[in-house]
């Protein structure tokens, strides 16, 4: 792992109230590379996650100590500013959550935010983006239709262009095809392939073949602990751990 | 099996129809009551027509039953004194009651929302003659100050109580509202970077929207069939009103003025009525439109 490191955990931990999510984890992510993330329900995965935007700050119990680095800021000083490392980190989400209105709107939503007002940079930031989410040749006739008009793999790649309008650096994707049908969940995961060359995608997954097809590296989670983080070819081959090998040939999980 | 739950069944059906009789007499019982009030108001105010036209009733802001000239029966200066306060009402308890309903459902405490929410309710069950002595003592004066007038018993002072009388209503629905839109678009909007202030104007309220004008709408029910606040506080001055700072006479105060000291059985007394009528289908109509607009909101 020689190559530029933009994200880094050193001794994080996670807690809900009094009780520990996560313990001592300690990664470090490459550039443009697909991590994913895998580990039984409850493991602290999808929690580890959103700790890299800070998500987890909107739960009001939330609490953590230890240090995550992005691009080497540690993220969890008391001063960070969350509004900046949000458009620096997207986030795509389990279940598709366009925004009520139309599929122009959705992807321009970020851009305004950020107070963009000059209309032809907007057109073109909405029409990249959607190429960049594989979705411009199925909406560029009826952009100004109400997003829930698509179907669910569509209003995910919606949600993937919405995040990537706002040209973050990471990309994080809360297991993002889960509710999606087959057809559905390879276009995404042939779209984290592409997305790859220009972003740091970190993808949480159930799906072991999932984690096995798209990720450069696997980090498997059980009980709060980060178990095993390697090249993803080496940890389906040859995994370290026992139950490692156990989790990813099925027998329990 | 089936003789067996058969033999029950007798007592149970027979429990159970006489359950749902009793319901359906008190759901019918409520839709009677309507149809009543609607039907009497029709009757009572059908002897009016025979003696007026109905674009005079409507059209003619002249109400002079009592002149010894002639007397004429033009509702259109009520109509738009009621319209004026409900609008000028609106105008500020829309944007307070957005404004609070934010704040109660995005931004306060657990602990400050457990005050807030009971507070807003006292609010509601304040009488509406403690609301007119307010208008008389507090608001008046105050109006009177501001724009140099002898007086503060007009249409702004109206409208500020109607407000206030409007605004537990429109805060209690648009807390609704916003409690159910789902949490995932905040979430989304977050992620992208938003402050919270960005996202509850942006993507919260607007996904609102149809329950917002929903209670936009019962509120401004409320404000126009209000009788003793604007009798109290809009100094009744039976003319066409020109501005917010002139006295006004809204239908509800007319009647309300005039019912008592009327001939029973006259052109005046059914005329009231067809006042009465015309109000009841102007909350009517805005009742309508909110129901539909709410139940187009729960389709989606």
């Amino acid at each position: 792992m020689a190559k530029d490191i933009v994200i880094e955990a050193k001794n994080f931990n996670f807690y809900y109230g009094s009780v520990k999510a996560l313990t001592d984890i300690n990664i470090k992510i490459e550039k443009n590379s697909v991590t994913g993330i895998i580990g039984p329900s409850g493991c602290g995965k999808s929690t580890f996650l959103r700790s890299l935007n800070l998500m987890n700050n909107l739960i009001l119990t939330a609490r953590y100590d230890g240090e995550i680095l992005i691009d080497g800021d540690n993220i969890l000083k008391k001063d960070i500013d969350v509004v900046q490392l949000r458009r620096k980190v997207g986030m795509v989400f389990q279940k598709s959550n366009p925004f009520p209105k139309t599929i122009f709107e959705n992807v321009a939503y970020g851009l305004k935010i950020n107070g963009i007002k000059d209309k032809e940079l907007i057109n073109q930031r909405v029409e990249e983006s959607l190429k960049g989410a594989a979705l411009w040749d199925e909406v560029k006739d009826r952009l100004h239709v109400s997003a829930f008009d698509l179907s669910g793999g569509q209003q995910q790649r919606l949600c993937i262009a919405r995040a990537l309008a706002v040209q973050p650096e990471i990309l994080l994707m809360d297991e993002p095809a889960s509710a999606l049908d087959p057809t559905a969940t390879l276009k995404i995961e042939e779209l984290i392939q592409v997305l790859k060359s220009k972003y740091t995608i970190i993808i949480v997954t159930h799906n072991m073949q999932q984690a096995a097809r798209v990720s450069d590296y696997t980090a498997f989670f059980m009980m709060g602990k980060l178990i095993e983080y390697n090249k993803t070819n080496i940890m389906f081959t040859n995994p370290e751990h026992k139950i490692t090998e156990d989790y990813i040939t099925g027998r329990f999980g | 099996m089936g003789s067996f739950s058969n033999k029950l069944s007798f007592s149970k059906k027979l429990k159970e129809a006489s359950i749902h009789g009793c319901f359906l007499v008190n759901a019918l019982l409520v839709i009677l009551v309507l149809a009543g009030i609607f039907a009497l108001l029709v009757w009572t105010s059908f002897p009016a027509f025979k003696e007026i036209s109905i674009k005079e009733f409507v059209f003619s802001a002249d109400w002079n039953p009592t002149s010894y000239v002639k007397e004429s029966y033009g509702i259109l200066s009520m109509l738009v004194s009621t319209l004026m306060v409900t609008i000028g009402a609106l105008l500020f308890a829309v944007p307070i009651g957005i404004g609070a309903a934010a704040f109660i459902s995005d931004i306060a405490s657990n602990r400050v929302r457990e005050i807030a929410k009971p507070v807003i309710e006292i609010l509601a069950s304040v009488p509406s003659v403690v609301i007119g002595f307010i208008g008389i003592t507090l608001v008046g004066p105050y109006i009177s100050k501001v724009f140099n007038l002898p007086d503060g018993l007009n249409a702004i002072n109206g409208s500020i109580l109607l407000g206030i009388m409007a605004l537990p209503t429109i805060i209690s629905l648009t807390e609704e509202a916003l409690k159910s839109v789902p949490k995932s678009y905040a979430e989304a909007s977050l992620a992208l970077g938003a402050t919270k202030w960005q996202t509850i104007i942006k993507v919260r309220i607007p996904a609102a929207s149809s329950g917002i004008i929903a209670a936009t709408m019962l509120g401004m029910g409320r404000a126009i069939g209000e009788t003793m606040t604007v009798l109290m506080a809009t100094g009744c001055a039976n003319a066409m009103p020109t501005n917010f700072t002139d006295s006004v006479r809204t239908m509800t105060s007319a009647i309300a003025i005039e019912l008592g000291e009327v001939a029973y059985d006259s052109t005046h007394y059914y005329a009231l009525f067809a006042v009465g009528l015309a109000l009841f289908l102007i909350t009517f109509a805005v009742n309508l439109a909110a129901e539909l607009i709410f139940n187009k909101k729960q389709k989606q």
